[in-house]
């Protein structure tokens, strides 16, 4: 596990760029269409649910689940091209 | 056969199966005991997580609170899963590679202090204890129902139980019976949930039947908020909460989740730091599959309950022609029709005309028999409603004899102490634990509603952004992470308390944001607190921003370990 310096700095770089994408749209699902814009959204219906309700009481946790998982793909695929997977 | 019998041959039979699994994996060293052996599979451990995380809470009063409170209580629902996305990019693979044993082992190592490990060691005792309070009394309320025994007979049964799992097998018992308990406990939420939306609909999923139309042509929802508007109740698809208030509750709730110890040192079980992210995908999915239901099953139970009691014309049912359902639950007291206008009606509304009290808590546990399902589903939602209650308090009790044997005992009062003797402090602290449990099972504080804020505020604002910082920051040092949890205990707890037990009101509530959101101030309050003070005092010494420089890198991260 002789990882260079500089390609540890690139390896964390890349790291918080995929967190911070993934949790920007974990904020976005959660807290702008569960709770910011829940009104205007519950104006569109989407499969007989006012659609911020259906935000706010299943389809964020079903983006959760594919968020973590899109996650754990994408870190794993770092983890080889950096050489650091166990 | 019988009801009873039913029960009977449901819950003994989970039982046995339990002890079964907890004879087969017990723990033989303090690494089994603490973190089974670090070699429990990415699925398994994600299954037991859900079960450790799916408390009596969940499974008896999440949809019980969702009938009642409809579209505010979302913030339950997002809260109690959306902590799970912090905690697998957040939280969990760092903490798997820093290979410890408990949520305190990492404060006070990377902290490089007693004082930091000794207040996580306090926030971890204050958190389980409040929990397991509420899940002790569960399975005594659930026993007395069931099997028509007093509460505190079902209390010690529990407790039993639970001693002869957690005491002898640790971790490594715990894992393996949780696992178990999952799958009891889903099948016995699905079963019901899928008759449900079979009878009310014809959908088969909860999940999209609450979208369905019924037979009158007006969808499940539609009617539900017609139907609650008409006997004075806000409309069901409507909140009442502010948007602030939702907002913070719904952040403190997710921090608080990510920042709980008995859900963190699950992640410490598994052999690999990639091992840690899939756990945690696993553990939603499978805590997915109960909350999404949740929403169906809450709405069907209130269109039900509506209509049953109401009658098809919502004015009113004649109190002989009400099922024996009825009669069963007033037993025990938790539903109470009082004939006001005594005219032997029963009838339920929000207005004056109101002549019935519901407690929330029947929602899942009545529903089977409002709905008139048969006899074995309802013994299955007894077996599960035991298997949520235990497979939760096990994992709390193990956490908090895992936080006086290793933590106090031997890192900080006698580091010297052999690993036989600190098996044993394990073992003596799970009984005493135990005991205090069933004490607090048998004569309840009567306030486990409000402890509930209590745990998640102190989550939030302590463990969780101590963790975050001590991953994401090397510049942050001992007097930064021990004043900013100090900060945001202090502000959390005075405002908890000051609502909660000092009869404080909410017009009182600082910029809107009730005991239950407060958490997510704290936790801001910590952050800020500990940046200040960090960049006053003296950098971490070199081996210390060495250690972060190593976890944030997945190789290389052997079995966990106690050096």
């Amino acid at each position: 596990m002789s990882l260079s310096n500089e390609n540890a700095q690139a390896y964390w770089s890349e790291n918080l760029r995929i967190i911070i994408t993934y949790l920007s749209i974990w904020f976005v699902v959660s807290y702008g269409c569960g709770v910011l814009f829940v009104d205007a959204l519950d104006q569109i219906q989407f499969f007989g649910f006012p659609l911020g309700f259906w935000f706010a009481q299943q389809g964020s946790i079903f983006v959760f689940v594919g968020l973590i998982w899109a996650y754990v793909f994408s870190m794993n695929k770092l983890d080889e091209k950096y050489d650091v997977h166990e | 056969m019988s009801l009873d019998a039913l029960t009977f041959l449901f819950v003994g039979g989970s039982f046995a199966l339990y002890i079964g699994i907890a004879i087969w994996a017990r723990a033989g060293s303090t690494k089994e005991f603490y973190v089974a052996g670090g070699g429990v599979p990415p699925i398994a451990n994600g299954m037991a997580t859900a079960a450790d995380w799916m408390s009596a809470a969940s499974f008896i009063s999440l949809a019980g609170i969702v009938s009642f409170v409809g579209r505010d209580a979302s913030a339950y629902l997002m809260g109690w899963t959306g902590g799970y996305v912090l905690l697998a990019m957040l939280l969990a693979p760092y903490l798997r590679k820093f290979g410890k044993f408990t949520v305190p082992d990492f404060i006070g190592d990377r902290y490089y202090s007693n004082t930091a490990r000794t207040i996580a060691v306090i926030c971890t005792i204050i958190i389980s204890f409040t929990y397991v309070a509420g899940q002790m009394r569960g399975v005594g309320i659930v026993f007395s129902r069931y099997l028509h025994v007093d509460i505190n007979t079902g209390v010690v049964i529990g407790m039993a139980i639970v001693f002869f799992y957690a005491v002898l097998g640790g971790m490594k018992g715990i894992t393996y019976t949780q696992v178990a308990q999952y799958c009891v406990l889903i099948l016995a939420f699905m079963v019901p949930a899928i008759f449900l939306s079979l009878q009310v609909t014809g959908h088969l999923l909860p999940q999209t039947a609450l979208g369905a139309t019924l037979d009158s042509g007006q969808s499940v929802l539609a009617t539900l908020d017609q139907l609650s508007v008409e006997l004075g109740f806000a409309q069901y698809t409507a909140g009442s909460k502010t948007t602030i208030d939702l907002f913070f509750m719904t952040f403190a709730l997710m921090a608080g989740t990510a920042g709980l110890p008995h859900v963190i040192v699950r992640f410490f079980t598994v052999p690999r730091v990639k091992d840690a992210r899939a756990s945690a995908g696993w553990a939603l999915i499978f805590i997915a599959i109960l909350y999404t239901s949740v929403p169906g099953v809450a709405g069907f139970g209130r269109v039900n309950l509506i209509q049953t009691v109401n009658g098809v014309e919502n004015t009113g049912r004649e109190y002989s022609q009400i099922p024996d359902w009825f009669a069963r639950w007033e037993n025990t007291g938790l539903i109470k029709w009082e004939d006001k206008n005594n005219d032997g009606k029963v009838f339920y509304s929000k207005t004056e005309e109101n002549e019935l009290t519901v407690n929330r808590d029947i929602m899942v546990l009545a529903n089977p028999e409002i709905a008139q399902l048969p006899n074995w589903v309802i013994a299955l939602v007894a077996a599960g409603a035991v298997a949520a209650a235990l497979s939760t308090a096990a994992g709390l009790l193990l956490v908090i004899s895992t936080s006086i044997s290793h933590d106090l005992m031997k890192k900080t009062i006698n580091p010297n102490l052999s690993e036989k003797q600190e098996l044993l402090y394990a073992r003596g602290a799970a009984v005493v634990a135990i005991l205090v449990a069933g004490w607090f099972g048998v004569n309840p504080p009567g306030f486990v509603a409000q402890v509930v804020a209590l745990a998640f505020g102190l989550a939030a604002s302590s463990v969780f952004p101590a963790i975050l910082m001590g991953i994401f920051s090397k510049r942050m040092n001992t007097a930064g992470a021990v004043s900013g949890m100090v900060a945001g205990i202090a502000v959390t707890l005075a405002y908890i308390i000051y609502f909660k037990f000092l009869g404080g009101t909410s017009d009182q509530w600082i910029m809107g944001i009730s005991p239950e959101g407060f958490g997510t101030v704290g936790m801001i309050l910590n952050f800020i607190v500990a940046k200040i003070v960090s960049s006053m005092t003296a950098e971490p010494p070199a081996e210390i921003q060495q250690i972060v420089e190593d976890i944030r890198i997945p190789r290389g991260a052997g079995a966990a370990s106690s050096h």
